[in-house]
């Protein structure tokens, strides 16, 4: 009679790693990044980025964590994070009804003229913004979801990249959902 | 009002009538406050104790016990305790002092991120910054602590808050927007767990210690009496049903009953009643419950698929769940199982089979029969602590729980030094029950400067001290698996427990033999203050049977 009933908490046995968004409402006080990401560290959880930033409510701020798990360890991860008091709201919201973005500056060398035009011209291509030039250095502003930075970071890295910042994904329900 | 007056009246408000503790400089207006409070404070002699009695008076009570520490080293004392009470889901509420708010984060003389070491261990850490902010402080922590699944919380207060005069209000209700447990369960979940318990052929009851923290022993053995299905327990759940009842198999696990634990892999569907699936009970998580059903009851939704995948999931208070079940259960035609029921007859023919197969230790006094003897003896409501190691399960094996919700150990963290002071914070909350802790010599030493406070605040319990001068179970570890390679076990006839027992004021008893010790423990019974009952245990015995780490409950080793 085993797997006569399954339930939302059943979870597939497949163990296969994907990349999830997990949105979350915390209380806007001090130490509650430091409560959940102290929860990913004694549990184990890989996070790839986490963002925080304040909300349309002055007492709630946002959290966008995005990881690469199985199934399994996303559930127990939301569980996990719903458990903590200072965490109002969790949900792993669907990429496809979702809105989000990442930012990303990169500075690289760029003395040549030619080199310059070259990366303005990539820049056009990826609707990103040159920030700042000097002599010898070129920064650029890029917006996007994280395949589209990684893509354009793939790009210009023949460059040579002095330094890189990525902000970590934030992001929003679209709609209704 | 100042902050620290607020403390105390918010705690009396709480009903608290004991504080388990030790002053120290960052929590004398705490202590000042005190001389003119109503509820009782019990002195220490080190935090960690205080941590335990608070977490014993807890699990008698089933509310939060309340212990004191001063900053630094005070704080980071009572953590041990506060990990112990996390671990096992024990309600309790521990107060910190604190540098003053200036001086945080300076390094200053006995300061200590306490919020940040106990964050871990706790369901939540809160540190007032302004003394109108403790009332609620104290309400909110006595509501997070106590409800859902229990768990400590910890209220650090900086010196100038404790010391502030302000005009303090005191609220009648609070919120805490992110804490919302679930106490009704899904009612369709439930009757899907009633209609696949009642298909079962061959169920089983795994209680877990779920079941004596919402005091569900009623409705558990309504449900087991109603399916007739056989019950086993966690370690944490012995207790949660009668161990003499026909249905009683005992508990699984690591240092199971033997039949508990070859029942247990042959049944169709398990229903685990506010259980945690631990590495201890069930061995091999992938290996457990193969090809069954498994119900899973429990008040914390993070426990449900944490470490096993189940069938049927209901969030809720397990008391409240199981009434329900019952009533469904008594709606539905349960068609009456007698005796002749193939699956009550593998019941009894595993429990005979294992009664002639497990070999006694050969001596005159042994660790079972000493605690056969106690058990003989004792009132049956009688109140039993448990230190950790081969005590601890020698405990489990051979000590029968008659009385619900009247064993407890340190089960989930597995904390030497635990039973002592827990014993004693049982005895304060409930003064006229007899308190036994069964104690090992290795645990025992961690905290047996609780003679003092056993004493000297007339809160006497008996010290059941199965002593063979050994941290046994490691050595149990060191002949099994390597090959009797003996390092740091030996405590090499250190101390004479009697005259320990005596310096304290206490009475030490040595019983050598059987007959010693029977006429100890009733000498024990009589006496009016703490008894360390001395029993010479055979370094050598085991404890037996054994499901060695890492293995099934299939593979348990009978013995030696």
């Amino acid at each position: 009679m085993a797997g006569l009933l399954k339930t939302a908490d059943t979870l597939s046995q497949d163990d296969a790693e994907s990349w999830h968004i997990v949105a979350a409402l915390v209380e806007n006080k001090p130490g509650v990044l430091f409560r959940v990401t102290n929860l990913f560290r004694a549990r184990s959880f890989n996070i790839e980025s986490i963002t925080v930033g304040s909300t349309e409510q002055v007492d709630l701020s946002r959290m966008t964590i995005t990881t690469k798990t199985d199934e399994r360890t996303l559930d127990q991860l939301v569980k996990q994070l719903r458990k903590l008091i200072d965490v109002v709201e969790v949900r792993v919201l669907d990429s496809s009804k979702t809105v989000y973005r990442e930012l990303a500056l990169i500075k690289m060398k760029a003395e040549e003229p030619t080199k310059r035009m070259q990366i303005t011209t990539y820049a056009s291509v990826f609707r990103a913004n040159i920030l700042d030039i000097d002599k010898n250095t070129i920064m650029v502003e890029i917006t996007g979801t994280p395949d589209k930075i990684d893509a354009f970071k793939n790009l210009v890295s023949s460059f040579g990249i002095i330094h890189l910042a990525r902000t970590g994904v934030s992001a929003l329900p679209r709609g209704e959902y | 009002m100042i902050g620290s007056e607020a403390l105390v009246r918010a705690l009396e408000a709480e009903g608290v009538d004991f504080v388990f503790g030790l002053p120290g400089g960052a929590n004398l207006p705490m202590y000042d406050a005190l001389v003119d409070a109503s509820l009782r404070h019990i002195l220490v002699r080190h935090e960690q104790s205080a941590a335990h009695m608070a977490d014993g008076y807890a699990r008698i009570k089933r509310k939060a016990g309340v212990c004191f520490a001063t900053s630094g080293p005070g704080a980071t004392n009572l953590i041990t305790g506060i990990a112990t009470a996390y671990a096992d889901s024990s309600p309790m509420i521990a107060v910190t002092g604190q540098v003053p708010l200036a001086m945080i984060g300076k390094d200053a003389f006995q300061e200590t991120d306490i919020i940040g070491v106990a964050n871990p261990c706790t369901k939540y850490a809160f540190q007032p910054r302004a003394a109108v902010e403790i009332p609620e402080t104290v309400k909110k922590a006595f509501y997070i602590a106590e409800s859902g699944r229990p768990g400590p919380v910890l209220i650090d207060i900086p010196k100038d808050v404790q010391q502030a005069r302000e005009n303090i209000q005191f609220p009648d209700l609070i919120k805490v927007r992110g804490y919302n447990p679930i106490i009704d369960a899904d009612l369709s979940q439930l009757e899907r767990a009633v209609e696949t318990m009642i298909k079962a052929e061959r169920p089983i009851i795994m209680a877990g210690g779920g079941v004596i923290l919402s005091g569900a022993f009623s409705e558990l053995q309504a449900m087991a009496e109603l399916l007739m299905a056989p019950v086993v327990t966690t370690f944490k759940g012995k207790g949660s049903f009668p161990e003499n009842h026909p249905l009683a198999m005992g508990p699984i696990g690591m240092h199971g009953h033997p039949e508990a634990n070859k029942i247990i892999i042959e049944a169709d569907c398990i229903i685990a009643v506010g259980a945690r699936f631990s590495d201890r009970s069930v061995g091999r998580f992938d290996e457990f419950g193969k090809g069954m059903t498994i119900i899973h009851l429990d008040v914390d939704p993070a426990e449900i698929g944490k470490n096993k995948a189940v069938d049927i999931a209901v969030i809720g208070d397990v008391k409240a769940s199981l009434r329900t079940a019952v009533k469904m259960l008594a709606k539905h035609k349960v068609v009456e199982k007698t005796k002749d029921d193939p699956w009550l007859k593998r019941r009894k023919e595993l429990i005979d089979y294992y009664a002639d197969t497990i070999k006694d230790y050969p001596r005159e006094l042994t660790a079972k029969k000493a605690l056969k003897k106690l058990r003989e003896i004792l009132p049956s409501d009688a109140i039993v602590t448990t230190e950790v190691g081969q005590c601890q399960m020698w405990a489990s094996l051979h000590f029968d729980v008659i009385s619900p919700g009247t064993f407890f150990s340190s089960t989930g963290l597995g904390t030497m030094g635990f039973g002592f002071p827990a014993s004693i914070g049982a005895k304060a909350a409930k003064s006229q029950a007899t308190v036994v802790d069964i104690a090992g010599d290795g645990s025992f030493n961690m905290t047996e400067n609780s003679l003092a406070v056993s004493v000297l605040e007339k809160l006497p319990v008996i010290v059941f001290l199965m002593n063979n001068y050994m941290l046994g179970m490691v050595a149990q570890w060191q002949r099994t698996f390597y090959n009797r390679r003996y390092m740091g076990v030996h405590q090499n006839s250190c101390p004479d427990y009697v005259k320990l027992a005596e310096a304290y004021g206490a009475q030490g008893i040595r019983a050598e033999s059987m007959n010693d010790l029977e006429g100890a423990i009733k000498k024990a019974l009589k006496n009016d203050v703490a008894t360390v009952i001395d029993i010479a245990i055979d370094p050598e015995e085991d404890v037996y049977p054994f499901v060695a780490p890492g293995t099934g409950l299939k593979d348990m080793i009978t013995g030696a």
